[in-house]
C-alpha cells in the first residue's frame, strides 16, 4: 500500500516528439492517496492505458518521474514494483487448480507453506470460491476467472497498488453487478490503492472515490463523481459523463443575468465579464417537460421529437429555439403534445471556450 | 454443428477428393490386404494363405529386430528434436526485423529433398574424401559410418535432426506468438521465474501444436527410409535396416509379395496405434477427466 | 415477415434451442435479450439458415425455408467483431453486396453515399478499415448490411466492443435506420438497458427457451415470470419470500403491507419483487412500508447512489436520487410502496400481480 506520485509525467511513443500533438500522454502532475480508489475514464485512444502502463512499469515515461511513497520507481520493472494487475481478458494458469492459482504468487516469493495455505484459504472464502478450490481453473466461467486474477493480487497483502484494465469487459451484465460490488467491498476490507481504467462511466463513477477524465492525452478533470456530475470542468466531461450527456447550448451571461433560448434568467450569483465562445450547460435531469399551465412564465416552447421509455425514466428528445435538447423525466410522467421546457436555473453551468467559468459570488 | 442445411452442390465438390483418395489410398490398401492373405508361385496364380504370412512375420526375429531399431530410432529422434525445437523457438525473437530472417533460416532445411540430405551427409562424412570425415580423422577421432554401426546411427540421427528440427521449431513458434502479452505481464507481476513461465504458460498454450509436432515427427521418423538407404543401404550389417528398408528388400529384392504385404499392414497398424496413444495422452494432459472445457 | 414454428436445436446431448415460436414483422426491431449462452446466437443462426433446426419450421414471407442455405436466403449479418474486407476501401466494402447483386455503378454510387451519410462515414470512404477507429469500422459493417437491402438483418451484439459513449449514440441512431428499410431486424444483446433504448419488440431468452415475446416496454413492465423479470433487470430486481394471508403480505414476521388486489391474488406463498429505484430512504405517502436492513456497501454515480442492503437472507439494491454517504455495516430503514410490488407465484414463479402504475399504462 502506497501513495503514488506522478511528477511532471508525460509520454510519447515517438523517439523525438516535436510538439504537443506527438504526446500520447500530456504532462500530468498528481498524487494518488494511499488506499484511495481511482478511475481513469475516457474514450479509446485518450491515453488512459498509456498512463496505466507507466504506473505498472510496462512503460518508462519519456518525461517525469513516478514515485511509490518516497521511492522513485520510474525505471523499475513491473515485478520490482510490488503491484498487482487485472487485465481485460482473465489471465489464469489453465493447468493449475483454483487453489494453486491463488498460491502461485506466494510460492514464487518463498512464503512459508503453512502461511500460504492460511492465506489461500482466507482468499477462497473472501471470493466465494471455496467449493471450487480443487477444480482446474480453465473450466470456470469468465467472472470466476476474473475473481482469481484479482485474488492473486490480494493474497499478497502488501501490494503497493492494484491496477485494473477494463476488467468487466467480458462479463455479463448480471455478473458485472456482483463483481463490481465485490470489488467495492474488498477495497473497504483491505484498503489497497486501486486504479481502474475504463471507458464505461457507470463503472468508473460507482467504483472510484476520484475519477480522472482523460481526452486526447490530457487530463481534463479530476474529481469526485459528484463534482463531475454537478460541475464538469470542460464541455467534454459534461458530454462524456451522464447518460444522455449534458445539453450544451449557445448562450450569454452578463453579471447575474443568463440568456438562453431567447429567455433571460436571473441568477443569484455573479459572473465576471466573459469574452470567448460562450455556452451554457444543463443536465437533462434538470430540464422539466411540462404543458403551458405548468411552465408558467419561465418555460420555453419545446418541440418534442421522440420519447424513449427506458423503464426507470423517459428520455425526451426535442428542439428548443432550433437547438437539440434532451430531458429526463419520471417514469410515470406524461409528455404533453404542446410541451414547454423548464430549466432549473440553479443548475446552469457557464462555459467559455469549452472551459467552465465559476461564478464570483 | 452436425446438421447444417443440406446442400447437394457440396457433393459435387467433395467427389473429386473422394475419387483421389480412393485411387491413391483405399484401392492400394485393399490390394495389399489382398496380397497379404494369399500366396503365389508366379503366373498370376494365387492361393489362399489365411493368416499364415502374419504369423510368419510376427514370429520372425528379422521383423522383431527391425521393429526394435525403429522404436529406438523414433524415441531418440523425439527426445532430441522436441526439446531442441522448443528451445530454439523460445530463443527466437517475437518481433522486429529478425523475425523473417529467422523464419527463412529455419525453413531452409525443410525445402531440401530426403535423398539430397542423404547424399550431402554421405559425401560430407566419408572418411576418405568428406570434409567431416577427414577433419575427424585429422584430430584423431576414428569415424567411419560404413564399418561402425554406432557411427552410422549417429550420422543418421544428426541428419534427421538437422533436417526436421526446424519443423518442430516453426510449429512451436506459431504456438508461442499466439500467447497474448497480458499472460507474460501477469506472470512477471506474480514473480514467476522463467522456468515457471515456461511450465505454466508457454507449455500449456503450446500443447496443441506440440501434439501435431510429436505426431508428425513420430510418423515420419518411424517410416525413415531414404537417409539410411542412401548412406549405408541398411548396413553395416543389419544395423540400420529399419522396417521400411527391410520391407523394400522383401518386396522388391526377394519378391515375397505375401509376407511383404502382411508386414506392410502390421507396420501401418503399429503407426496407427502409437499415434493414437500419443494423441490421447497429450490431449488429456492437464485436464480433469470428468470436467472438460465448459465453454 | 419471418416466422419460427416450434423450432428446436439439439446438438449431441445438449439442447441449444428449445421449442421456440416467434413471429417477426417487416419494419420492426426485435431484440433477443439474455445472458451469454442463453441461445441468442444459436437462434440467429437458425433464422439465417446457417444451421438447420432439429425440429420445427422456419417460414419467410409465408414460404417454408427450413434447411434452405443462407446463400439462397436474403440475409445480412453484423457481428460483435468488426468484420470488413481489410484490403478494400470503406467505399468498396459498403459497395461489395451491391456488386455481387450486379447493380449498375450509378446505383452503387448513390446507395453507398446514402448509407455512408446515414452512418457518418462520408469522409472516410477512401480509407481502408484498418485505418479507422473501432466505431468507424463497425459503422462500415453496419452500412454494408444496410445497402444490401436484405429482408432479414441479424445483428449479434454489434455494439459490445465499442466505447460506452459511442454505443449510446449508435443506439439512438440504429432504430431510425431500421425503421426506414422495412426489413425484419433482429438484435441480440445481453443488456436490458440496450433493449429498452432500442424499443420495438423483445424476446427474453433463458437456457434456449423464449420466456416471453412482446413489445419491449410491455415485457419490461409485465414480465410473465420471475426469470423473465430478472433477465430484464439491471440491477436485478429485489426479491423476498412472502406469505399472503388475511389481506396482508408477511415476510418472515415483518409486515409488507397489503397487495393491490387481495382478492384476485388469493392466499398462499409468493415472491415479492420490486425494482431498485422503487425504494425510498424516507417515509412518504406512497413509500410507507418500513423494512429494516444492514448496509453492505454503496456506490455513488454523481447524481444517484446505489446502496446494497442485506435484508434477512435477501440481498437488495436501492437506487436512490442524490448523493447519500452511508457506512457499511450501519442499520438502515427503507420504505416501500405496495403499489410498486410485483408478485410471483411461489412454485413456478408465474406473474400473479403487476404494480398499479404499469397496469394502468396498458
Amino acid at each position: 500500500m502506497a501513495q503514488i506520485t506522478l511528477d511532471k509525467l508525460a509520454h510519447s511513443y515517438l523517439a523525438k516528439p516535436q510538439n504537443d500533438a506527438d504526446f500520447a500522454l500530456k504532462q500530468i502532475d498528481y498524487v494518488w492517496e494511499d488506499g484511495g480508489a481511482y478511475a481513469l475514464l475516457g474514450p479509446s485512444g485518450c491515453g488512459k492505458t498509456t498512463l496505466l502502463n507507466i504506473i505498472s512499469g510496462l512503460l518508462v515515461p519519456s518525461k517525469g518521474h513516478i514515485r511509490f511513497d518516497a521511492n522513485d520507481v520510474t525505471e523499475l520493472s513491473p515485478e520490482n514494483r510490488n503491484i498487482a494487475q487485472v487485465f481485460q481478458f482473465p489471465v489464469i494458469y489453465d493447468t493449475m487448480t483454483v487453489e494453486e492459482n491463488l498460491a502461485f504468487p506466494l510460492v514464487n516469493r518463498g512464503v512459508k507453506r503453512s502461511e500460504v495455505n492460511q492465506r489461500v484459504n482466507d482468499m477462497l472464502v473472501t471470493l466465494d470460491l471455496k467449493d471450487k478450490a480443487k477444480r482446474k481453473a480453465r473450466g470456470l466461467t469468465a467472472d470466476e476467472k476474473q475473481k482469481i486474477s484479482l485474488g492473486r493480487g490480494l493474497v499478497r497483502y502488501d501490494v503497493n497498488a492494484i491496477l485494473f484494465d477494463e476488467p468487466l469487459t467480458v462479463i455479463d451484465p448480471h455478473m458485472k453487478w456482483q463483481l463490481r460490488t465485490k470489488l467495492k467491498q474488498l477495497h473497504e476490507q483491505f484498503g489497497h490503492t486501486m486504479i481502474y481504467v475504463t471507458h464505461d462511466q457507470t463503472e468508473a463513477l460507482t467504483f472510484a472515490d476520484k475519477v480522472v477524465v482523460m481526452y486526447e492525452g490530457e487530463v481534463v478533470q479530476i474529481g469526485t463523481p459528484e463534482e463531475l456530475f454537478d460541475e464538469p470542468a470542460h464541455t467534454f466531461v459534461g458530454y462524456f459523463i451522464g447518460s444522455p450527456g449534458m445539453n450544451i447550448l449557445p448562450g450569454a451571461v452578463e453579471q447575474n443575468t443568463l440568456r438562453l433560448a431567447d429567455q433571460s434568467f436571473e441568477l443569484n450569483k455573479h459572473y465576471r465579464s466573459l469574452s470567448g465562445k460562450l455556452e451554457i450547460g444543463i443536465r437533462p435531469e434538470f430540464v422539466k417537460v411540462t404543458d403551458a399551465a405548468g411552465a408558467g412564465s419561465s418555460g420555453v416552447k419545446m418541440q418534442v421529437n421522440s420519447v424513449e421509455n427506458i423503464g426507470r425514466h423517459k428520455i425526451v428528445r426535442g428542439m428548443v429555439n432550433g437547438q437539440a435538447i434532451d430531458a429526463v423525466v419520471d417514469e410515470d410522467a406524461n409528455v404533453p403534445a404542446d410541451a414547454f421546457a423548464v430549466f432549473d436555473k440553479s443548475r446552469f453551468n457557464v462555459y467559455e471556450d469549452s472551459h467552465l467559468v465559476r461564478a464570483e459570488s | 454443428m452436425i446438421d447444417k442445411p443440406v446442400n447437394h452442390k457440396a457433393w459435387f465438390f467433395v467427389f473429386p477428393v473422394f475419387l483421389l483418395v480412393a485411387i491413391s489410398a483405399i484401392i492400394p490398401l485393399m490390394t495389399v490386404v489382398n496380397y497379404s492373405v494369399q500366396d503365389t508361385f508366379g503366373n498370376n496364380q494365387f492361393f489362399w494363405a489365411g493368416t499364415e504370412w502374419y504369423e510368419e512375420i510376427l514370429t520372425s526375429s528379422r521383423f522383431h529386430d527391425a521393429l526394435v531399431r525403429n522404436l529406438i530410432f523414433s524415441g531418440i529422434i523425439l527426445l532430441i528434436e522436441i526439446p531442441l525445437g522448443i528451445a530454439i523457438a523460445l530463443s527466437m525473437p517475437r518481433k522486429g526485423i529478425w523475425v523473417p530472417v529467422c523464419l527463412i533460416l529455419m525453413a531452409l532445411p525443410l525445402l531440401i529433398p530426403w535423398n539430397v540430405v542423404g547424399t550431402i551427409w554421405q559425401v560430407f562424412g566419408r572418411a576418405d574424401i568428406g570434409l567431416l570425415g577427414r577433419s575427424l580423422a585429422a584430430i584423431g577421432v576414428e569415424y567411419n559410418y560404413a564399418t561402425n554401426w554406432l557411427d552410422a546411427w549417429i550420422t543418421i540421427i544428426i541428419m534427421d535432426v538437422w533436417h526436421w528440427t526446424s519443423l518442430v521449431v516453426l510449429l512451436c513458434y506459431s504456438g508461442l506468438v499466439a500467447i497474448p502479452e497480458p499472460y507474460y505481464q501477469a506472470a512477471r507481476i506474480d514473480g514467476a521465474s522463467k522456468w515457471k513461465v515456461f511450465r505454466y504458460i508457454q507449455l500449456p498454450k503450446m500443447q496443441r501444436v506440440l501434439l501435431i509436432a510429436v505426431l508428425l515427427r513420430f510418423m515420419d521418423s518411424f517410416m525413415i527410409y531414404t537417409e539410411p538407404f542412401v548412406l549405408t543401404g541398411g548396413g553395416p550389417g543389419n544395423s540400420t535396416t529399419f522396417l521400411s528398408i527391410d520391407l523394400v528388400k522383401m518386396a522388391i529384392g526377394q519378391f515375397d509379395l505375401g509376407p511383404a504385404a502382411a508386414m506392410s499392414i502390421i507396420y501401418f497398424l503399429i503407426i496407427l496405434l502409437v499415434s493414437w496413444v500419443f494423441y490421447t495422452a497429450m490431449t488429456n494432459f492437464g485436464i480433469d477427466a470428468p470436467e472438460k472445457e465448459v465453454n | 415477415m419471418l416466422e419460427l414454428e416450434h423450432v428446436s436445436k439439439q446438438v449431441g446431448a445438449n439442447t441449444h434451442i428449445n421449442d421456440v415460436s416467434l413471429q417477426l414483422h417487416a419494419g420492426t426491431v426485435n431484440v433477443l435479450l439474455g445472458p451469454t449462452l442463453s441461445g441468442k446466437t444459436s437462434l440467429m443462426r437458425l433464422m439465417a439458415g446457417l444451421d438447420k433446426p432439429t425440429a420445427g419450421e422456419v417460414i419467410a414471407n409465408g414460404e417454408r425455408v427450413t434447411g434452405v442455405s443462407v446463400r439462397k436466403r436474403d440475409v445480412a449479418m453484423v457481428y460483435q467483431q468488426f468484420i470488413n474486407y481489410p484490403a478494400m476501401t470503406v467505399y468498396e466494402n459498403i459497395a461489395s453486396p451491391l456488386r455481387l447483386q450486379g447493380a449498375s455503378s450509378a446505383t452503387i454510387d448513390t446507395e453507398v453515399r446514402k448509407a455512408a451519410e446515414l452512418l457518418k462515414l462520408s469522409e472516410f470512404l477512401d480509407r481502408t478499415p484498418l485505418n479507422l477507429s473501432g466505431g468507424q469500422q463497425q459503422r462500415t459493417a453496419l452500412a454494408r448490411a444496410l445497402v444490401k437491402g436484405a429482408e432479414l438483418v441479424l445483428l449479434d451484439e454489434p455494439l459490445a466492443n465499442l466505447d460506452y459513449k459511442l454505443r449510446e449514440e449508435l443506439r439512438v441512431e440504429l432504430p431510425k435506420l431500421f425503421a426506414e428499410t422495412g426489413a425484419v431486424f433482429v438484435y441480440a444483446t445481453t443488456e436490458p438497458h440496450e433493449a429498452l433504448l432500442l424499443g420495438g419488440h423483445t424476446a427474453t431468452l433463458h437456457q434456449g427457451r423464449v420466456t416471453q415475446f412482446g413489445s419491449t416496454i410491455d415485457v419490461y413492465n409485465r414480465p410473465v415470470d420471475l426469470q423473465t423479470a430478472q433477465t430484464f433487470s439491471d440491477p436485478p430486481m429485489n426479491t423476498i419470500c412472502v406469505k399472503h394471508a388475511g389481506g396482508k403480505l408477511d415476510a418472515a414476521g415483518s409486515d409488507m403491507g397489503a397487495p393491490i388486489d387481495s382478492q384476485a391474488l388469493g392466499e398462499g406463498e409468493f415472491t415479492l419483487a420490486f425494482r431498485p429505484h422503487h425504494i425510498s430512504l424516507s417515509q412518504t405517502e406512497q413509500y410507507r412500508i418500513p423494512v429494516n436492513g444492514t448496509i453492505s456497501t454503496s456506490e455513488i454515480t454523481g447524481s444517484e447512489t446505489y446502496i446494497h442492503i442485506n435484508v434477512g437472507q435477501s440481498h437488495w439494491v436501492a437506487l436512490t436520487h442524490g448523493v447519500h454517504k452511508v457506512h457499511s455495516g450501519d442499520a438502515i430503514t427503507l420504505y416501500l410502496d405496495p403499489a410498486r410490488y410485483y408478485l410471483f407465484a411461489g412454485k413456478d414463479g408465474a406473474l400473479a400481480q403487476t404494480p398499479v402504475k404499469t397496469a394502468k399504462a396498458a
